[in-house]
């Protein structure tokens, strides 16, 4: 019966474990790419390049890579007006895409990982919770 | 052996050349005849407009606005329902009831999530707009089931002189279940009768498991419909995979193939399928290689513009130009940019005046004005 229970204790406590563990920054990554696919690849393309004077490129990007907190606003707020990327400018709009934090968390991890691009920063959906509007006044 | 070798290389150069761009090339006039004017402006994503008057519009935007337009001033209609907002879902669509003068009735499409569970789908709405406000609001069509991807909810809407209306859903990511199976919503073409019926002679309705609303299926993310001014016939454009956009005449009970056949391949440069015809399924009117990212469709009829009689218009997100397409036949002949590099055209219609207005995303509303 002693042996029964703590099993049963062991068990559980591994599964709640597992079920409650936040996100690797590779499992994190991993998921991101799936929402690229979904949300982002029709303007910024497969190759993260986007279209130059269209779509602001992502691959090699100062203003995602060093703007980081600006990016999680545009995601999670839309963007709109003028930025320059690369020296170029654009003048689109993004609307907001309607992903939870830890979407946009996945995917801001996948984006500053991929195509050469790498971070070190880890964005978790605690840090985009907290990534307010009124930065990109 | 190696004499023939130049010649098989010419070959090859030759068909991977033919694969690159569908004729005729789209061309930039040496002489702009037209100017424009800017009708209403900062609107972010403007989809659908539905002209009640020369001066007054409806038009919606993609978040969830609709703006009632009088005199340039616009101003936003209360009374929508609840509106799915992720990726490219929203408020789509928007058009009047043929009898509006007198019963007051405009339809919506709008990604909706009515079923309690998570993620969306695209409806179709009916309302009566009455002193700035939506009275009597009807669902009239809700796709399902509701899914969380983002892309490919279509949609417009247009009517036909019989009494009915159509509208359109995309394969809301869903290629390899959705548009080839009638029995599943998405990649399709409806038909309701205008108070949201179903026709009894809709193509399916003997089939009990089929969605009886469907008219044509197989399609991918159509976001262009209009009727043609002549035959009457459903006109659509649809966002094909990269490469293989495509201008369809839609005919009931159809095929239009997505993804068996198709002139496009994955945005990752992998080939989808490596047919482009079967004999159960229809061929395009006109496919567009490359992309050109179409949305909005719309004739000109009105005579106002000096060789644009009878041309079709159409918006292209990609390359930020109108195009014209001149059609002989059954053949487009010519392909020409209006308005370049104005920004991402997402929608064209023809007003009760006879001018042409493109909705211009980040802009808003223009109006273009023969010259000359």
């Amino acid at each position: 019966m002693k042996i029964l229970s703590l099993c049963y204790f062991i068990l559980v406590g591994a599964l709640s474990f597992h079920l409650f563990q936040e996100k690797t920054k590779a499992q994190s990554i991993k998921s991101g790419a799936e929402i690229y696919q979904d949300f982002c690849v029709q303007c910024h393309m497969t190759n993260g390049k986007g279209v130059s004077g269209v779509f602001p490129p992502l691959q090699a990007s100062d203003y995602l890579l060093n703007n980081i907190d600006l990016s999680i606003a545009g995601i999670k707020y839309g963007l709109k007006g003028k930025i320059v990327v690369n020296d170029e400018e654009y003048e689109g709009v993004m609307n907001k895409q309607g992903l939870d934090d830890e979407e946009i968390a996945d995917v801001m991890n996948y984006i500053l990982n991929q195509w050469g691009n790498s971070s070190e920063a880890f964005i978790t959906p605690m840090h985009v919770e907290r990534v307010q509007k009124s930065i990109l006044q | 052996m190696k004499r023939f070798l130049p010649l098989l290389l010419c070959n090859l150069i030759f068909t991977i050349g033919c694969a690159q761009e569908n004729t005729p090339a789209i061309e930039t006039p040496t002489t702009i005849n037209y100017t424009y004017e800017t009708i209403v402006d900062n609107i972010n994503i403007p989809w659908g407009m539905a002209f009640i008057s020369n001066n007054e519009l409806l038009v919606t935007e993609n978040s969830g606005i609709l703006y009632h337009i009088l005199n340039g001033v616009k101003t936003s209609v209360e009374g929508l329902p609840e509106i799915y907002a992720r990726g490219q879902g929203g408020l789509l669509d928007v058009a009047l009831h043929p009898d509006f003068t007198n019963n007051k009735i405009i339809y919506m499409t709008l990604a909706a999530t009515l079923e309690g569970d998570a993620g969306g789908n695209t409806s179709l709405y009916q309302a009566k707009f009455i002193n700035q406000r939506l009275e009597d609001v009807k669902l009239l069509y809700k796709a399902t089931p509701n899914t969380k991807k983002g892309q490919h909810f279509g949609s417009r809407i247009a009517f036909d002189d019989e009494g009915h209306v159509y509208f359109s859903v995309g394969d809301r990511g869903n290629r390899d279940e959705n548009p080839q199976d009638i029995t599943r919503d998405g990649g399709k073409i409806y038909r309701l009768n205008l108070d949201g019926s179903i026709p009894e002679d809709n193509p399916f309705v003997s089939n009990p498991e089929a969605k009886h609303a469907v008219f044509s299926y197989g399609h991918r993310n159509p976001q262009g419909m209009t009727a043609h001014p002549k035959t009457g016939a459903i006109w659509v454009n649809e966002h094909g995979p990269q490469g293989g956009d495509e201008i369809n005449e839609i005919r009931k009970g159809k095929n239009f193939g997505w993804p068996v056949i198709t002139y496009g391949i994955n945005y990752s440069g992998t080939p989808i399928t490596d047919k482009t015809s079967d004999p159960n399924m229809e061929q395009p009117f006109y496919y567009w290689v490359p992309s050109i990212a179409p949305s909005g469709m719309a004739f000109s009829t009105s005579g106002i513009y000096k060789e644009w009689q009878d041309n079709l218009f159409v918006g292209s997100l990609k390359f930020q130009y109108l195009e014209r397409l001149v059609i002989q036949g059954d053949k487009v002949v010519k392909r020409e940019k209006v308005l370049d590099k104005i920004g991402r055209v997402r929608n064209v219609k023809e007003g009760p005046d006879g001018f042409l207005y493109v909705a211009i995303e980040g802009k808003g509303i223009l109006k273009i004005i023969p010259q000359g």
